[in-house]
């Protein structure tokens, strides 16, 4: 696939009805919406129209949700709805400023965005073989975009208030797509970036993976801020809110390996979505990452869409201060012989608090399914809190499933056993949580990335 | 072995300790002395379990009376790795799995933790790993067993075999061996009977925490010490040994009521 030079952007209009939305904080992200600029070939451009307005139709008859919703019962947004956002103003970035955050495994094979716009010049990706299209939909060929726009924003689940919003205002998108029978062994790594501004900024990247029958990706989508070099996760009261979205396509035998690096600054509201169809003999890993942000809150939806179809989700979240982070994964398994594991860590310290649902659909058709959820929490100190809520409907009457969730402490008598090892209490308990986070670690398979997160992890949890 | 003259490495004079506010340990007197073994004997619930958590100072346990001299010094005010770093080792009844932490990692920083109070450079991983090799022909363990979290997965005689391989690593001056050999075949307890001695020299000590003789026909004890009711009720030579294996602990309890009657 080659690349082409990126057509204008332009706006189109969202067609905001002028009283329509009720919800005073949603209109406002709206109109911000309705001025973002995308970068498209023109060609597309009635769909892009079409999609936009449907989607602002779709948020025009919800309100934000409260704990009153079911959905957002222990997350609590009100502290968002104070805030006035509007789009970033600035975006450039250059090479060093960005360096602290690449992956020497995927020098180049890295795809960039900074507030959710391409950015070439800080991309490379020299280092793909032939078969595999690493980029924004714009540099797609026309042919191939007017394919890509196919699985754009026509998932179930799609009229969901967060998604529908980001579908009104992507201001591009990123495409990773791999052609039939194609095995990429390097992690591409795609990038976004918000830049932090004087003003609380609001941005909406949108992502698309597609791994044609019988391909291989392992990505690494990293969510980060552009910072000072000095650690991001210090508050420094300079909000912004990342509405994002990826869609992930795994055809028939395809196989894909996700690692989801949610590190936004200490002042940054995340809300993401990882929106997964899995035809058979399919595999998708998630690696769900969670260490950044004031409050977060990650929806992973996957659906199976054919037999012996696997699927293995992995969460790790370690959270101090007062962060909130949410994770809200669904699983809808609906063919026989389907695989699901999960394994949800979360580490939780100061004030902190972290909220696990995870919902996995047994219907009836779903006959022979094996699956397995486990939700485990550490809580580090006397206020912190956790909610968790496993949540298996389970209709067939021939399947294998299991479920569970734990909280506790440092345990006591493993502290004793260490200690009387002579290794001190410090290092003991540095020892049982490294241990404790590193089996969702050692899952990961970039390792620059397994290193720097043990440093993050020791650097967070060590008094 | 005995010596005449040999230092003295342990002395535990009066020792009362509870449990959440039960008395367990009732006057506890307890000597012991440089090249020596000890076996401490007694029925479940006697107290022998919790004299050895509280030598090795289990936070659950509280001292309400006496003292633990080690090596001249009251050591009931130091933490548990205080003590380990001054050579005190429990072997455990039941070693702890704990997922997540490499067997190797967990003996290198343990023994890089002793390294270091003794003032010592730490041994960097390769350095160390030669070490361990060595260490390991002692317990017969494979080399693989290094690379396992510690104890997931162990069998009973592989955690055991594997607190002594972190005996022969850290190599202390008084090591307690809590039931070591309980829920051991024949063939582990031999090996792990080997290893202890192996490991025993004139400078160093063993105390073993035993409900039975068995493990007393492969090491060798000097003394042998009955406990009931959280003290010791009767001290002797092995031939001590022998003599509960075949008359049972009643002949003397028996014996003690009738002393306690007659005093």
């Amino acid at each position: 696939m080659t690349v082409e030079t990126s057509p204008t952007p332009y706006t189109p209009t969202l067609n905001l009805p002028p009283d329509a939305p009720s919800d005073e904080f949603l209109n406002q992200l709206l109109r911000q919406s309705e001025q973002q600029k995308v970068n498209i070939h023109t060609e597309i451009s009635g769909w892009l129209q079409e999609l936009r307005q449907r989607s602002a139709y779709d948020v025009t008859k919800q309100r934000m949700p409260s704990r009153k919703d079911e959905e957002w019962r222990f997350t609590d947004i009100s502290e968002l709805l104070g805030l006035t956002f509007q789009l970033p103003q600035s975006g450039e970035l250059t090479k060093n400023a960005i360096a602290p955050l690449t992956l020497p495994e995927a020098k180049q094979t890295r795809i960039v965005f900074v507030n959710g716009i391409f950015a070439p010049n800080l991309s490379d990706t020299s280092g793909l073989p032939e078969g595999v299209y690493a980029g924004n939909l714009s540099n797609l060929p026309l042919d191939n975009c007017y394919e890509a726009i196919k699985y754009i924003a026509y998932q179930d689940g799609d009229k969901e208030l967060f998604t529908a919003l980001n579908s009104t205002g992507f201001p591009d998108v990123a495409v990773i797509w791999a052609n039939p029978n194609v095995i990429v062994e390097t992690p591409i790594h795609l990038l976004f970036i918000s830049t932090v501004e004087e003003q609380p900024s609001f941005t909406q990247p949108r992502g698309l993976v597609i791994a044609e029958q019988g391909a291989s990706l392992q990505v690494v989508e990293h969510f980060a801020v552009a910072s000072d070099n000095q650690c991001s996760d210090i508050p420094k009261n300079r909000p912004y809110f990342n509405n994002n979205v990826t869609e992930v396509f795994i055809k028939e035998n395809a196989r894909v390996n996700h690692t989801r690096n949610q590190r936004e600054s200490g002042d940054g509201f995340h809300i993401g979505k990882t929106a997964v169809s899995q035809e058979k003999h399919s595999h998708y890993t998630c690696n769900a990452i969670t260490l950044g942000g004031k409050l977060s809150r990650h929806n992973l939806h996957i659906w199976q869409k054919g037999e012996s179809t696997e699927t293995y989700l992995n969460g790790l979240t370690l959270i101090g201060r007062e962060q909130l982070a949410d994770t809200h994964s669904a699983l809808y398994l609906q063919y026989p012989h389907g695989v699901t594991d999960q394994l949800h860590k979360c580490v939780v310290d100061d004030q902190a608090h972290s909220v696990f649902n995870g919902k996995v659909h047994v219907p009836q058709a779903a006959q022979l399914t094996n699956a397995g959820q486990l939700n485990r929490n550490l809580l580090l100190s006397p206020k912190a809190r956790v909610n968790t809520k496993p949540e298996l409907q389970i209709t067939a009457d021939n399947v294998k499933c299991t479920h569970g969730a734990t909280v506790s402490q440092i345990s006591a008598d493993e502290l004793f056993y260490l200690q009387s090892r002579g290794i001190n209490a410090e290092n003991a308990r540095n020892l049982l949580l490294d241990a404790f986070a590193g089996e969702i670690l050692e899952r990961l398979p970039v390792a620059s990335l397994q290193k720097v997160l043990a440093q993050c992890v020791a650097c967070r949890t060590y008094e | 072995m005995i010596k005449e003259n040999s230092e003295v490495i342990l002395s535990v004079r009066n020792l009362h300790a509870t449990v959440e506010g039960t008395p367990i340990l009732k006057g506890m007197n307890f000597e012991v002395k440089a090249g020596e073994i000890h076996a401490i004997m007694g029925r479940n619930g006697s107290g022998k379990s919790t004299f050895s958590k509280v030598l090795a100072g289990h936070p659950d346990y509280e001292v309400t009376d006496g003292e633990i001299i080690y090596h001249g010094e009251n050591i009931l005010d130091l933490e548990p790795d205080e003590r380990a770093l001054k050579g005190l080792f429990l072997a455990f009844q039941y070693p702890l799995e704990i997922p997540g932490v490499s067997n190797l990692d967990f003996l290198r920083v343990a023994y890089n933790s002793k390294r270091k109070a003794q003032g010592k450079e730490e041994l960097d991983a390769f350095d160390f790993e030669d070490l361990v090799e060595e260490k390991l022909n002692i317990v017969k363990m494979e080399a693989s067993f290094l690379e396992r979290s510690l104890n997931e997965g162990f069998s009973g005689g592989e955690k055991k075999r594997n607190e002594i391989l972190q005996m022969a690593l850290l190599e202390p001056s008084l090591a307690i061996l809590d039931e070591t050999d309980s829920g051991l075949d024949i063939d582990a307890l031999k090996i792990v009977a080997q290893g202890v001695n192996q490991l025993a020299t004139p400078e160093n000590a063993t105390v073993m925490i035993t409900h039975y003789q068995r493990l007393l026909n492969y090491v060798e004890p000097d003394y042998v010490h009955v406990m009931q009711g959280g003290q010791i009720i009767k001290s002797g030579g092995k031939e001590l040994a022998l003599e509960l294996e075949s008359r049972g602990y009643e002949f003397l309890e028996e014996q003690a009521i009738a002393s306690e009657v007659t005093a």
